[in-house]
């Protein structure tokens, strides 16, 4: 049944994300920058609430005032502040919730992914508490509401021993040090999740926390003119004799407020109960199935870093060297980490595919799919093509080419070492090689799309040596749903091979490894330049 | 990057954030039917203890550890209250409540509304809070005039010993 809601939920991420793609492109795409948006609304969020509470008053009878004084006197400043602290905070929600189900959608939040997953959860408190106190303070009739439905939710724990929710039945209960601890609940609470915002990437190689600059600029552009179309405004001072009984309530913070009154307060705690225990044993229910950790050799380990480089999860540190060996450090394999993503063996300058020894070994490799075994599959599937226009495609195992007949199936397509294209044109295996990964905005390893396409334009080592001919090597990305586009493009490069004129190479054994930073990126929409 | 693509990508962009703003505060939510008004009935008040103090017997007194020593023993424990509430003459709530905390030595209390239509109602509200087994040890009534949308409460002041309309 969650396998079931995955697909369907990627499905439909998958179709929305490609439009996406396609005006923002994959850099600027905010269905790819969700953790960073909500980094970025968060410091909107901070920026525009330090500017508000110069102007806001913590009396009792002068908070509804200050915040009107806000509104309508200051609105050319204070009150486009007051509008983008209200809809960056709800944009925040927005960007959670998204974030949340793209993490469950595309199968990012089992294994190793466990530990952002769970302490995403209790941001989600922190944040809904930090939205919450504030709606207190502006004072007006959704805040009374507010106050009354919160404090008849604690009322329901058996915490208290007087009910809270007493407080505001009549004028008189509450004093101004009622709105001092307020604003102290609405400073502490956010500062909290902050701590916690640091935590959640704590365990990311290279987290996202800042959106591109064009997007962020769009972004706060678009919060400005919303925010001057739409001000914020408050609902009318509050009246304790009357009851709130009809307010604009802000769906994104209070959705579950109007429940109270239907399923009763202790319902709604039920209900939350539930979600978060839902949310914090999804990373282990069902039992992911996981390949076995990447290995380090020593003996063929020189202690480089690329690895630790390359990994996205951090898994992979540089240690004291134990071997004797005269370099002075070598890698190793957090296997609680490790995703087995191989990208550390496309990594390894000691993986290559030409190395003649008996038994193919690289400093480091999967032992569920060893480079060796790499090797042997692409040589099968390299004796299924025929003609002048063989096409051989590295397929990453979560993209459009992953289903395709006679491709060689990777965990990520960075997996595949730069000197594995060059073996397989070099020993005329095939007339070009198709590197068809998943869609760009949506890299199901984060980083393999970029390292690939660094390491081919001879950005990031190992290089893909000078040698090789660029024009035979295309890189094609599409989700799982493009299937059809992506076979269409693939396709249509084996149609251009026949054009070329017959290759000829040098012998990898006559010719010296070298690198080259001057090399194009192979082509992203399908054929090669 | 061209204007136009930059153009639209606002424009989509200030979209999904106007559709964002509009939820912020609508649809608006009515949490009662139009013509009603609230009655609350809502106070905090601890019942006698369930049994009297009794004085300890020299021999009792000289078994408990020297630090602990007393002379009367007290239980904690409260008894339950017991509250009825009338409107026009019908009960519309009758509940013995019990002490609150996890030695059941605190006050019991009461937050219960009813939301009912505007209008005349003769209120009568009744508290035992005493060992008897009928009667009540406090009662109170009023005739109001609920307007829409009024929260009409209920509260009970012990300083005063009686309940208190407003």
């Amino acid at each position: 049944m969650i396998r079931a809601f995955r697909s369907v939920l990627r499905h439909g991420f998958e179709l929305i994300e490609r439009p996406f793609d396609r005006l923002f492109g994959p850099a600027l795409n905010p269905l790819a920058q969700l953790g960073a948006l909500g980094f970025f609304f968060f410091w909107i969020v901070t920026i525009s609430g330090i500017y508000l509470f110069i102007f806001f008053d913590t009396g009792i009878e002068r908070a509804y005032e200050s915040v009107q004084y806000i509104s309508q006197d200051q609105w050319f400043h204070a009150g486009v502040m007051r509008s983008l602290h209200r809809y960056a905070a709800d944009l925040m929600v927005v960007m959670v919730a998204t974030h949340l189900l793209r993490q469950f959608a595309y199968d990012q939040y089992r294994g190793v992914r466990w530990f952002s997953w769970f302490t995403g959860l209790p941001m989600i408190w922190l944040l809904y508490g930090s939205g919450i106190t504030g709606y207190w303070l502006v004072w007006d009739k959704l805040a009374q509401y507010v106050a009354i439905t919160t404090s008849e939710l604690l009322d329901r724990l058996p915490i208290f021993g007087e009910p809270i929710a007493r407080n505001f039945i009549s004028t008189g209960t509450l004093t101004s040090r009622f709105f001092t601890l307020m604003v102290f609940m609405h400073i502490a609470v956010p500062l909290f999740l902050l701590f916690v915002m640091w935590v959640h990437i704590l365990r990311i190689s290279r987290p996202k926390i800042n959106p591109p600059r064009m997007l962020a600029a769009i972004s706060l552009l678009a919060l400005i003119a919303v925010s001057l179309w739409k001000p914020a405004l408050s609902q009318g001072h509050v009246d304790l004799a009357k009851a709130p009984v009809e307010i604009g309530l802000d769906w994104f913070y209070l959705p579950l407020y109007p429940l109270a009154d239907t399923w009763g307060k202790g319902g709604v705690w039920a209900f939350l109960g539930a979600f978060s225990l839902m949310i914090g044993f999804m990373p282990w229910l069902p039992p992911l199935r996981r390949a076995r950790a990447a290995e380090v050799d020593l003996a063929h380990c020189n202690g480089c870093a690329r690895c630790a480089e390359d990994c996205p999860y951090e898994a992979i540190r540089m240690v004291a060297r134990t071997d004797g060996l005269p370099f002075p450090s070598q890698a190793q394999v957090n296997a609680s980490l490790c995703t087995s993503c191989g990208i550390c063996v496309g990594a390894c300058p000691s993986s290559t595919p030409f190395r003649r020894s008996e038994e193919l070994r690289t400093g480091i490799d999967l032992p569920d799919y060893n480079l060796k075994t790499l090797r042997e599959r692409t040589i099968e599937a390299a004796k299924m093509l025929d003609g002048s226009n063989r096409a051989l495609v590295f397929a990453c195992e979560h993209g459009g080419a992953r289903s395709l007949d006679g491709v060689v199936r990777l965990p990520c397509v960075a997996m595949a070492p730069p000197s594995l294209f060059d073996f397989v044109l070099s020993r005329d295996l095939a007339d070009g090689v198709v590197i068809a990964g998943c869609a760009e905005s949506a890299c199901f390893n984060r980083l393999g799309i970029a390292w690939t396409q660094q390491r081919i334009a001879g950005t990031r080592d190992p290089y893909l040596r000078t040698r090789v001919p660029r024009e035979r090597i295309a890189m094609i990305l599409g989700s799982a749903l493009e299937a059809r586009r992506v076979a269409a493009e693939i396709a249509t490069f084996a149609e251009k091979l026949a054009t070329f004129p017959r290759k000829i190479l040098r012998s990898p054994q006559s010719t010296p490894s070298i690198s080259s930073r001057e090399e194009p990126v192979p082509s992203q929409v399908g054929i090669a330049p | 990057m061209n204007y136009l693509r930059m153009a639209g990508q606002f424009v989509v962009i200030a979209t999904l954030f106007a559709a964002v703003a509009a939820f912020s505060d609508w649809p608006a939510y009515r949490q009662i039917p139009r013509g009603s008004a609230i009655v609350m009935l809502t106070f905090v008040h601890g019942a006698d203890r369930k049994a009297e103090c009794r004085r300890l017997t020299p021999q009792e007194i000289a078994k408990l550890p020297p630090n602990m020593r007393r002379v009367e023993d007290c239980p904690r424990g409260r008894r339950p209250i017991y509250v009825e509430l009338d409107l026009n003459k019908k009960t519309l709530f009758s509940k013995s409540l019990p002490p609150t905390g996890l030695a059941g030595d605190g006050p019991s209390r009461v937050y219960q509304r009813f939301v009912v239509p505007a209008g005349k109602y003769d209120i009568a509200v009744r508290m035992r809070d005493t060992p008897r087994t009928d009667g009540f040890d406090y009662s109170g009534e009023q005739a109001v005039t609920l307007v829409p949308d009024q929260m009409f409460v209920i509260d009970f002041r012990a300083e005063r010993g009686a309940f208190v309309f407003r």
